[in-house]
């Protein structure tokens, strides 16, 4: 026994100084555990809003698309003509001949362009801008009003470069400073070049940028003798390492080298400071290269682009128009435009933009919503691609999971709750259950591959012979194959869900069943089940929104292929949306880049869908016993 | 919903044929039964014989063993996987624990009332229909709807309920729930019924309308009742056996026992001295 203890003595410690410091302690606790919740619920909150914010910030670049208004004249060959009647949708027609024609009358014929203007003005449309008209007028015909040899105003689908840029996304040409009166004269005998004189106030913002533009490259030039620099003096110090033993040979080539760094510092650094010299002084004339941003000036009708800058003189080639070049265009009557992003960077060139500007100018640029993405299939050009293929390849997909997960997990999970005998096998299924659960996702693609696609053989036959075979002749996967793993790597969670609901079931329900003289299987099915169905459902939307998301095992399967047209069969090749999401991030194209936050958008409606879904029947169908 | 314009008459079972024979039969004789759960012996040899159209109360301090031993007449305890039963039961002679008994179909004559009441979520109609309806007891919608109509009188609930039929059971009182088991377990025209505590979860007023019902029963079946309550069994059984650490110390006329027990543990306990 210890010692007995006086009990009131101790009650007195309630009251003490000591007692109160823990109260004050307890209290600064909570606090302090209260602001750490709020402080991560913030922090969630926060990476939240960021992750659906860059998302829907750059689905907003690809909701409208931009059209180009052309007025055509429908002259189409025997041959097209004969396809054109043909009702067979599937014969098509590409009136690319017709398109370029009218492309060719917007500019006022472009007789004087060469190949590689003709080409850039051909690549203002998209690649498909004549099958589309050809799909047109396939129509007119067999609806019995054919358009051909009419004029018809085609709203013909521009370049996805040429939709980037008239969003925006790659710069757009500013003022270059347009108040002097300006005036226009033939340069020498050459019709294609003009010399133009202002006075102050023309030009300001563009010699502004050019002086900015030199003074960074003198810079880069500084920076470069530097380098050399640096090589030289390491090449001295390695020579005067070097011992009296050493062969000539050695001492000759690094000597010579020592010649090379020198002549390239000299070469930077008077470089550098001429560039300088053009960068500080105001009344030099720059010469502008294709690697110098563009200045751009719309006078009297026409473009011109220069490639010399002075204080009151300019010198550059007619783009577009014919500018009337022996008048004095007063203030306010032209505008020069300063394009920072030098030619050479970017995919849309001058006259491009010169087109373009014309365009918007006379209001033959219209934007119209984007269902283009929403109903079209993949496509390697990026104006064209959409997630329809991929949407109904994900519907086929969960089809086929749904339909193999969901009954063989139903019945799995009411086996093993009302009917298994509790024995160390019984255990030993329940644990390995719920390890599969927790297996990456990528493991089942590789069981999909090894056990469904290579077969498995036992006893010299092929046991999958033939269900999925067809995918090593031929790599793309199909729904079937995709739904077959994802049910695979569904099974566990609705399996875990459905016997959590089932034990959710009042043992009570049981008793009353089995005591009106139900057998164990009428119990399960007329009252268990229902009553379990809910919570079973509720886990069966979760793991169906989860395998929706699912890329990884599709992956290795073969569903990321390129494939342009929806499946109408869970047996097409297909693909899916996540799998389109991965292999529209990886390409080049950046108009894809909206496109993928586009598609992200789709699949984040239909797995909040699905969850909402999942919510409102556990909501819907709550019992309290 | 039951057609009730002109509802066939059922009769369950004929009500007392032998009017005026004060002998009621035996219904079940249980010879030295003894239950284990896995090594715990639970039941020590009780030999009991229940009579029909009799209420006999069980009753005893907790954990002795009154409610296995209940739930072994209708076979309830096959249900827990280490549960093992040994001795004899026989119900009108024959042995319920043979192979050549199904105890699905035995449940069916041995009804079961429980200690909370727990009506399926489903309909009144559907509760009470669905012995009858498994059990293909009705041989038409007409004959269900006046089994239906009957078990829910004889369960004293008809009045209550008979403009809502297709309201769910979960929805009523207390009481209420445990009449509508009641009708539900009468439904499946059982020639037993027993009630595990039937009366533990209800307030007064409905513990006495299910204690009335209780005695109304007796008429045309041999109810079993396990309670805790001395009065609840003084007031509707002719027989009470005493259970004691899993043996019947005493069974005998209700009266003799709440008066004049032979076994002295059963003085204290009907007194409250202990238990």
């Amino acid at each position: 026994m210890t010692a007995t203890i006086d009990m009131t003595a101790i009650s007195a410690r309630h009251t003490s100084a000591a007692s109160g410091a823990r109260t004050r302690q307890r209290y600064w606790a909570q606090i302090r555990l209260q602001a750490y919740g709020i402080l991560a619920l913030t922090l969630a909150a926060a990476a939240l809003v960021i992750l659906l914010w860059t998302v829907v910030a750059k689905t907003a670049t690809v909701l409208f698309e931009d059209y180009l208004v052309l007025d055509v004249q429908i002259d189409v060959s025997n041959r097209d003509l004969t396809a054109l009647n043909d009702p067979d949708p599937r014969i098509n027609v590409a009136l690319n001949g017709v398109v370029r024609d009218g492309l060719r009358a917007e500019i006022g014929g472009g007789d004087g362009l060469g190949r590689r203007e003709v080409r850039q003005l051909f690549n203002l449309v998209s690649t498909d801008a004549g099958l589309e008209l050809g799909a047109i007028v396939k129509r007119s015909v067999q609806e019995g009003a054919p358009l051909i040899g009419a004029r018809y105003r085609y709203e013909a689908l521009l370049d996805d470069q040429v939709q980037m840029y008239l969003g925006g996304l790659y710069g757009r040409p500013v003022d270059a400073g347009s108040d002097s009166a300006l005036s226009v004269t033939r340069d020498g005998e050459d019709t294609s070049r003009a010399v133009l004189s202002f006075e102050g106030g023309a030009f300001e913002a563009a010699r502004e940028a050019l002086r900015t533009r030199r003074a960074e490259q003198a810079a880069r030039a500084e920076a470069e003798a530097a380098r050399q620099q640096a090589a030289v003096e390491a090449t001295e110090a390695r020579i005067a390492a070097l011992g009296a033993d050493t062969d000539t040979e050695t001492v000759e080539r690094l000597r010579a080298g020592l010649d090379v760094y020198a002549r390239a510092r000299e070469k930077a650094l008077e470089n550098a400071r001429a560039l300088m010299a053009q960068a500080s002084d105001r009344t030099t004339v720059h010469s502008l290269s294709e690697s110098d941003p563009s200045v751009l000036v719309r006078v009297q009708g026409g473009w011109i682009k220069l490639d010399a800058l002075g204080p009151d003189l300019a010198r550059g080639t007619i783009l577009a128009g014919e500018p009337d070049v022996v008048a004095t265009a007063p203030a306010s009557s032209w505008q020069g435009w300063l394009y920072e992003t030098p030619e050479t960077n970017r995919n849309i060139s001058d006259r491009q933009v010169v087109w373009l500007a014309e365009f918007e100018r006379e209001g033959k640029i219209v934007t119209k919503p984007n269902w283009r993405l929403l109903e079209s299939s993949d496509s390697s050009n990026a104006e064209l691609a959409g997630i329809w293929g991929a949407l109904v390849g994900s519907f086929w997909t969960m089809v086929v999971t749904f339909l193999l997960a969901f009954p063989i997990g139903v019945m799995a999970s009411i086996y093993l709750e009302e009917f298994a005998p509790k024995n160390a096998f019984t255990d030993f299924i329940e644990i390995n259950i719920n390890n599969l659960a927790a297996v990456p996702s990528i493991v089942f693609g590789l069981l999909g591959i090894t056990v469904l696609i290579s077969g498995v053989s036992l006893f010299g036959v092929d046991l999958f012979d033939g269900l999925l075979k067809a995918i090593i002749e031929d790599p793309r996967s199909t729904p079937v194959a995709g739904g077959v793993v994802l049910a695979l790597m569904s099974l566990p969670t609705i399996i875990i869900a459905g016997r959590a609901s089932i034990k959710a079931v009042p043992p009570s329900i049981r008793d009353a069943a089995l005591g009106l003289g139900a057998s164990r299987l009428q119990t399960a099915t007329h009252h268990v089940l229902p009553l379990a169905m809910p919570g079973m459902m509720t886990g069966s939307i979760i793991a169906m929104a989860q395998a929706l998301g699912e890329t990884a095992p599709l992956i290795i399967i073969g569903m990321n292929s390129f494939i342009q047209e929806a499946p109408s069969a869970p047996g097409d090749k297909a693909n899916v949306l996540p799998s389109l999401i991965y292999i529209w991030k990886n390409n080049s194209e950046r108009l894809f880049d909206g496109k993928t936050a586009a598609a992200i958008c789709v699949l984040l409606v239909f797995l909040i869908a699905m969850n909402a879904l999942a919510v409102l029947l556990r909501k819907r169908f709550e019992r309290r016993w | 919903m039951p057609d009730s314009l002109t509802p066939p008459q059922v009769t369950a079972r004929p009500v007392a044929d032998m009017a005026g024979s004060n002998s009621p039969e035996i219904k079940i004789a249980t010879r030295d039964v003894h239950v284990f759960y896995g090594e715990t012996e639970a039941i020590k040899g009780v030999s009991l014989e229940i009579q029909d159209r009799t209420v006999t109360a069980f009753i005893g301090p907790s954990g002795c063993g009154k409610s296995t031993f209940l739930r072994c007449i209708n076979r309830m305890n096959d249900t827990i996987d280490i549960c093992r039963v040994t001795g004899t039961i026989e119900m009108d002679g024959r042995d319920i624990y043979t192979r050549d008994i199904d105890p699905v179909q035995l449940r069916a004559r041995v009804g079961m009332v429980f200690q909370k009441p727990n009506p399926f979520p489903k309909s009144i109609y559907d509760n009470v229909s669905y012995g009858p309806k498994i059990h293909g007891l009705a041989a038409n919608r007409r004959e269900l709807d006046a089994i239906v109509e009957q078990s829910l009188r004889r369960a004293a609930l008809w009045e209550e309920v008979k403009d809502r039929l297709d309201q769910p059971g979960t929805g009523l009182s207390g009481g209420q729930q445990q009449r509508l088991c009641i009708a539900r377990a009468v439904a499946t025209a059982p020639e037993v019924l027993l009630m595990d505590e039937p009366c533990s979860a209800l307030d007064p007023i409905a513990t006495a309308q299910v204690e009335e019902l209780i005695y109304e029963l007796r008429e045309n079946y041999a109810v079993v009742i396990v309670t805790h309550s001395m009065q609840q069994a003084a007031r509707v059984s002719q027989k009470t056996a005493y259970f004691h650490l899993g043996e019947v110390l005493e069974y005998d006329d209700t009266p003799k026992i709440f008066t004049n027990p032979e076994h002295e543990k059963t003085q204290q306990y009907v007194t409250g001295r202990f238990g």
